[in-house]
């Protein structure tokens, strides 16, 4: 059974419809990629999935539940983590406390004791700290840990992201656009990040990038979006072969 | 990380008691003029009042302009509860806190859905209702003034009722439920998709704050010895807020001193008295401009650099 199954999905803004009858399906511990031209509407889909947006129509299961009722948070909490196009970071925390924030569900002490300084809270903070840390210590990130988030170079706050969402213990990650703006060692450097990320969380990915090279070298399928609606579906080999998809992005020989 | 935190707990109530004792040798041996340790009262009213708003204004991030609001409710029923219950002190602080939260809950469940500027602009509207509610209210004698409850709050109770504040508030920030406080200021959306439940935190701060301003009301209430709706309205609420921005959003040391501050220096220019509300302008832009972010940290900044990080992170 799919991990992630849209069937039919829509938004509509006003007269714009910016996504229309989306489908897809992702299954456990696969890595895929999802492209399309600029305004094709991939970070709308990403805000379908996460809750952001309620879509107009259509049906999203995870996990064999239906989740379009939900609100983001608890969509989180079933499973789906994501990171941002635009880096969205908790800017004024210290790093640590950043993947911390991520880990709120993994300890569920209340209020009272963390007054009353109970052990349940000690033990509780001492757990997340260490989760926190070696969290950090995949990313290489362990030496910045008490360092304000916004004072972190730009890679290194892209990693921190990851992180974060990862932190929340999900079974399918979102990535949009993790190497925009960078260089082509940092984005090779994140290739290979993703890439241990997904062994050693064995975690489902669905990725937007406009970086080909990326793209096609780690994903296993593609899903090409053009104007809200599914274009193509498939290895990067028949993607890259597929003259419709040549068409979104050069435009007809006509 | 325990033994660490224990340590810190340990030196902070040592240095509570130490300036406790202090400050009530001075007052028992005239050192402190009655006067002045009436006025030391006031200063720990306004310290639980700030601090309280903090936890809404400057951790949540929401900007609340309703919290004299509060602190009135809190106010009326502590008072109502000594005069008509006879119950101590202690409780009718209590009872007044409790409803004062509850009425947090009512204003916050409608409210916090809203964000900046509206929220700012209902929570004044909420101000000013309750306000008109005592002045009409037959039981809170209106604008003649609630008289007969106790003279309760002495030296002693208002210092207690500092500490436990900023040690509840303080626990609360430095716990899993104060990171998702921040996390909503930082960034909403970021915060709800890393799995924070943003509205119940919302509630839960605000509901928090407006217990301990219930508090300050009780306090005051007991202190003051007469009621009168009109030193809760809107000017009360802007003089907590200022406090706060004055000592720094999301910083609990910095809103402690602004509050002793902002109580002294009226009192040191009671002669200027007319121009109370002009010099807390004056002092409000001068902040801005000396700094447009905080005064505190600025200042701390020059002692130590890595303390800057902490000190948000709190």
């Amino acid at each position: 059974m799919a991990l992630l199954k849209a069937e039919g999905l829509g938004i509509q803004f006003g007269g714009l419809k910016a996504v229309d009858e989306f489908n897809f399906e992702i299954e456990k511990n696969q890595l895929y990629g999802l492209i399309g031209p600029n305004g094709a509407g991939k970070t709308t889909v990403f805000n379908l999935l996460t809750g952001v947006y309620k879509p107009t129509s259509g049906q999203i299961t995870f996990d064999g539940k239906p989740i379009i009722k939900m609100k983001p948070n608890q969509i989180t909490e079933l499973g789906i983590a994501r990171t941002f196009q635009n880096i969205r970071l908790f800017k004024n925390m210290s790093v640590i406390d950043n993947v911390k924030v991520g880990l709120h569900h993994s300890q569920n002490y209340s209020l009272l004791p963390a007054i009353l300084n109970t052990p349940g809270y000690f033990q509780g903070e001492e757990a997340i700290e260490e989760k926190a840390l070696s969290l950090l210590r995949v990313f290489d990130l362990e030496e910045f840990a008490y360092v304000k988030a916004s004072n972190l170079p730009y890679g290194k706050q892209r990693k921190l992201e990851i992180a974060r969402a990862l932190a929340t213990s999900p079974k399918l990650l979102l990535l949009d656009e993790p190497a925009a703006g960078m260089n082509p060692t940092e984005t090779a450097e994140l290739m290979e990040t993703i890439k241990l990320v997904r062994e050693k969380f064995s975690i489902a990915i669905l990725l937007i990038e406009h970086d080909m090279k990326l793209v096609m070298g780690i994903c296993e399928k593609i899903v090409v979006l053009n104007f809200g609606t599914t274009l193509a579906f498939g290895t990067p080999e028949e993607i890259r072969n597929n003259p419709e998809v040549v068409a979104a992005y050069l435009g007809n020989e006509e | 990380m325990k033994k660490q935190q224990i340590k810190q707990f340990m030196i902070s109530l040592i240095i509570s008691l130490v300036i406790y004792g202090a400050l009530m040798f001075s007052m028992n041996n005239g050192i402190i003029s009655s006067y002045w340790s009436r006025i030391m009262i006031t200063a720990c009213i306004n310290i639980v009042l700030a601090t309280s708003l903090n936890l809404a204004s400057g951790y949540l991030g929401q900007l609340t302009l309703g919290h004299a609001g509060f602190m009135s409710v809190g106010a009326y029923i502590a008072a109502l509860a000594s005069i008509h219950l006879q119950t101590p002190f202690i409780i009718s602080l209590i009872i007044g806190a409790i409803v004062a939260a509850v009425i947090g809950l009512i204003i916050g469940m409608p409210t916090l859905r809203l964000k900046g500027d509206y929220l700012c602009i209902i929570t004044l509207a909420f101000n000013e209702i309750i306000r008109v509610i005592m002045l009409n209210l037959k039981i809170t004698n209106g604008a003649r003034g609630l008289i007969g409850m106790p003279m309760s709050t002495d030296f002693t109770s208002a210092f207690i009722s500092v500490v436990v504040t900023i040690y509840v508030i303080y626990c609360i920030v430095k716990s899993r439920h104060g990171r998702a406080i921040i996390s909503i200021k930082e960034d909403e959306t970021a915060s709800e998709l890393a799995g924070i439940p943003t509205f119940y935190y919302k509630i839960m701060a605000f509901v928090i704050s407006a217990f301990f301003a219930g508090i300050a009301g009780g306090l005051y209430a007991h202190y003051n010895g007469i009621l009168v709706p009109v030193s809760f309205d809107y000017n009360k609420s802007v003089e907590i807020l200022v406090m706060v921005v004055l000592g720094g959003l999301g910083n609990l040391k910095g809103s402690v001193v602004a509050a002793i501050v902002m109580t002294f220096l009226p009192e040191l220019l009671r002669s200027f008295s007319d121009y109370r509300m002009l010099l807390y302008a004056v002092v409000l832009i001068a902040t801005m401009i000396i700094k447009e972010k905080n005064l505190m940290p600025h200042i701390k900044e020059k002692f130590s650099k890595k303390e800057v990080v902490e000190e948000v992170a709190e």
